[in-house]
């Protein structure tokens, strides 16, 4: 090709930082057909093929992008889906710089290729198609196995989805009113559209998924029912639902919020659209979210967009070991959100009816790296200090909903409540039962959750052809 | 879809349906509650199961108009459906035999009380009721109550029934005579009804078991709105509970978080109340 390599990609137009700052409208707009033919173009194709061993679910990405740049886009549809039921949702929210984009080869020189932003391109593309001439997926004869899939987040679609595909009876059951998981509850409007979400949803829903709502399972059945019910596995896609407190004096006052608690009114429940949706939300003029990743990130955009005043980012480490993404972290900057570096809450005070008014903080400073290998903060003695808030969110991760564990017998757990599985297999403890994502590593990503749902459908599928 | 089979007014604003959700009939126990959505803008909100039928999948819920999302579910009739029905969630109530047990229920939570003392009296234990109400014409159940009770006193406010006076007044008696050996009181009622029922019980010492009804969301441990002190230490509502030792309970944080969105319910059920006078069902 005689056209010189350009190091740099094509830039992804966004929603200005003061406009965005005040909709919940997406912030990153997507490519125009030019702008993905342009990146795509950038791709030398090279044999080694990092990019799909860096891909958690292993998409075959250089063809991908080859049949895009010929403008084959039927072919690059089906290409992505053979690997990935929701790519949609990956291109969106995957943390590609330390996967895919990573290893690229192009990364060795300048930028690496944008494989998210091309990922989200097709995925859009096909979603714009009227629905006869979108490729028809296939789907293996009847195989008589019935599965039951627990929970409808990235883990649980994609075991769903890959065994429909392979000809099996598959049914989720969700606790929620909506399918989506976290991507529902969690992940705000601006970053991932629900109506994404929702077509991916229906995509699964044709393999001839059953999507079953308002079903705690646990409460309405449990695992060993349901195995006895007639069905030849269970793949349990949970997530980790339950959210950590500081369990810090005050942290009951009104105005303190879990991130889940905050997000859930605000994405599923639709609170920013109050009145018009029943479901309030009070968000005051001083937020301080306690938290240093995406969590904490979407928390804070969200009460920006809510109408505080200030926006603090409250963190016990440095900028270095925010577990965030760097691209939210400056889309929150951009947004005016203020960030408190080596800084750790220790109480709170309320006012007279019970209102968080003031958080007592201390500085921190880094020691010796800790287990997770990131340098740990000690105390700076004598460094407290007073801040004014009149709301708090809490964003420090979640551990898994016990609700299935404690009522499955022989189902192995961990201290921290994750579900034993096997990393390879996603089998678990008690026959018949395989586990993936969040419930299996505790809080994570949507990808690394889908890696182990594949796997985990590699296993189920040959156990139950085995049978 | 979750089809209301029989409405039945109890009183002008308190109403009983029974829905069709097998899932949740074939667990329902005791102490128990669901979570509802009227329709696809409504939030989630907590209803205490009163009754269930497995045999014909049914679950009955009772409620009493308040906000916007109970006006809204007081405006539906037999044969119509609500968006979600999620349950049975949070723990039974714990049933053992005490010897007596004191059912103490305070308004529509009579609802809540009936098939706690019927799950009470079948274990063998002694049941003596207390039921009060605000005044006659907002009672109901008394039947149902005495049914599974050995004694039953009924208290209105302003004496228009039964004993003048509220719960707390019998219940403090009943322990002062001395005449029944109490092995536990459970009181279920509004939070107030609650705290000085606990405060009643709490100098004999006698087990008192209450039953919480903070703000809830998912109702299954995810968010942590329905957090409770209980003994300085955080529980959350809808998992842990919902019933709890009331003696343990921090009153005036639950009755705190409880008033989180008052302005916000006020604004809601005006607006709602505008829109229905043009034209909406009621």
């Amino acid at each position: 090709m005689p056209e010189k390599l350009n190091l740099n990609r094509v830039a992804m137009p966004k929603q200005e930082p003061k406009m965005r700052a005040g909709n919940f409208n997406e912030v990153a707009l997507g490519y125009q057909a030019e702008d993905a033919l342009a990146e795509a173009r950038r791709c030398i194709q090279c044999k080694k093929r990092s990019c799909t061993q860096g891909c958690p679910v292993g998409v075959d990405i250089p063809e991908f992008i080859l049949a895009l740049r010929e403008n084959k886009m039927s072919e690059a549809v089906k290409i992505l889906k053979g690997k990935n039921a929701l790519p949609g949702i990956c291109g969106r929210v995957c943390p590609q710089e330390t996967q895919c984009e990573e290893v690229c080869a192009l990364g060795k020189k300048g930028a690496p290729i944008a494989i998210g932003r091309l990922e989200r391109y097709v995925a859009d593309w096909e979603l714009a198609q009227p629905a006869s001439s979108k490729p028809k997926p296939e789907i293996a004869p009847p195989t008589g196995k019935k599965v039951m899939v627990v929970g409808s987040g990235p883990a649980g679609l994609t075991a769903a989805a890959d065994m429909a595909k392979r000809g099996h009876k598959v049914t989720i059951r969700e606790a929620l009113h909506v399918a989506g998981g976290v991507l529902m509850y969690g992940i705000p409007e601006f970053r991932m559209p629900k109506r994404i979400v929702q077509a991916e949803v229906d995509y699964v829903k044709s393999l001839g998924v059953e999507i079953k709502l308002d079903s705690v399972i646990g409460k309405i059945a449990t695992v060993d029912e349901i195995l006895a019910d007639g069905y030849d596995a269970v793949f349990l896609g949970t997530g980790a639902g339950l959210p950590m407190f500081l369990r810090i004096p005050g942290e009951n006052y009104n105005g303190i919020y879990s991130a889940n608690e905050f997000l859930t009114r605000v994405n599923l429940m639709k609170a920013y659209l109050f009145p018009e949706y029943d479901t309030p939300l009070r968000v005051g003029k001083r937020v301080a979210v306690i938290g240093g990743g995406n969590v904490a990130m979407d928390a804070a955009r969200c009460s920006v967009r809510l109408g505080a005043q200030e926006v603090y980012i409250v963190y016990r480490r440095s900028r270095t070991e925010m577990p965030a993404r760097r691209e939210e972290v400056e889309n929150a900057e951009e947004e005016g959100v203020i960030f408190k570096f080596l800084t750790n809450p220790e109480k709170f005070y309320g006012d007279e009816k019970g209102w968080v008014k003031t958080m007592e903080c201390v500085e921190m400073e880094l020691g010796e790296p800790d287990a997770s290998g990131r340098r740990s903060p000690v105390v700076k003695k004598g460094s407290e200090f007073k801040m004014d808030v009149d709301t708090v969110v809490v964003a420090l991760g979640t551990t898994p909903n016990p609700l299935v564990p404690t009522t499955t017998k022989g189902l192995d757990t961990t201290k921290k409540g994750t579900v034993v599985a096997d990393e390879a297999s996603g089998k678990t403890t008690k026959s018949g039962v395989w586990a993936g994502g969040d419930v299996v590593t505790g809080s994570a990503t949507v990808i690394s959750a889908m890696g182990a749902a594949k796997r985990a459908v590699a296993s189920m599928d040959a156990f139950l052809k085995g049978q | 879809m979750y089809q209301i089979v029989t409405r039945e007014d109890l009183t002008p604003e308190i109403h009983l349906f029974e829905i069709m959700a097998p899932d949740v009939a074939k667990k329902a126990q005791a102490g128990q509650f669901v979570v509802i959505r009227a329709d696809d803008r409504g939030e989630r909100i907590p209803l205490t199961i009163a009754d269930w039928n497995r045999q014909k999948g049914t679950v009955t819920v009772v409620f009493m108009e308040v906000g916007k999302t109970t006006r809204k579910l007081a405006t539906l009739k037999a044969g119509e459906s609500i968006a979600n029905f999620a349950g049975p969630l949070g723990l039974p109530t714990h049933i053992d035999k005490y010897g007596t047990v004191v059912c103490v229920a305070g308004g529509f939570a009579i609802a809540t009380i009936v098939p706690i003392a019927r799950a009470m009296k079948e274990a063998g234990n002694k049941v003596v009721s207390i039921m009060g109400f605000r005044n006659k014409n907002l009672m109901f159940w008394e039947d149902r109550l005495r049914q599974f009770s050995d004694e039953l006193i009924v208290t209105t406010d302003d004496g228009s029934y039964g004993r003048k006076g509220v719960v707390t007044i019998p219940l403090k008696e009943l322990l002062e005579s001395g005449k029944e050996k109490v092995g536990l009181v459970v009181a279920i009622g509004p939070t107030v009804m609650m705290k000085f029922s606990s405060l009643t019980t709490q100098p004999f010492g006698v087990k008192t078991i209450v039953s919480l009804n903070p703000i809830m969301v998912d109702g299954t441990g995810m968010c942590g709105v329905c957090r409770v002190s209980i003994g300085g230490v955080t529980k959350f509502t809808c998992v842990d509970g919902p019933d709890f030792d009331a003696h343990k309970v921090d009153w005036d944080e639950l009755m705190a978080r409880q008033r989180t969105y008052l302005d916000e319910e006020k604004r809601s059920l005006e607006l709602w109340k505008q829109s229905c006078s043009c034209g909406g069902k009621t």
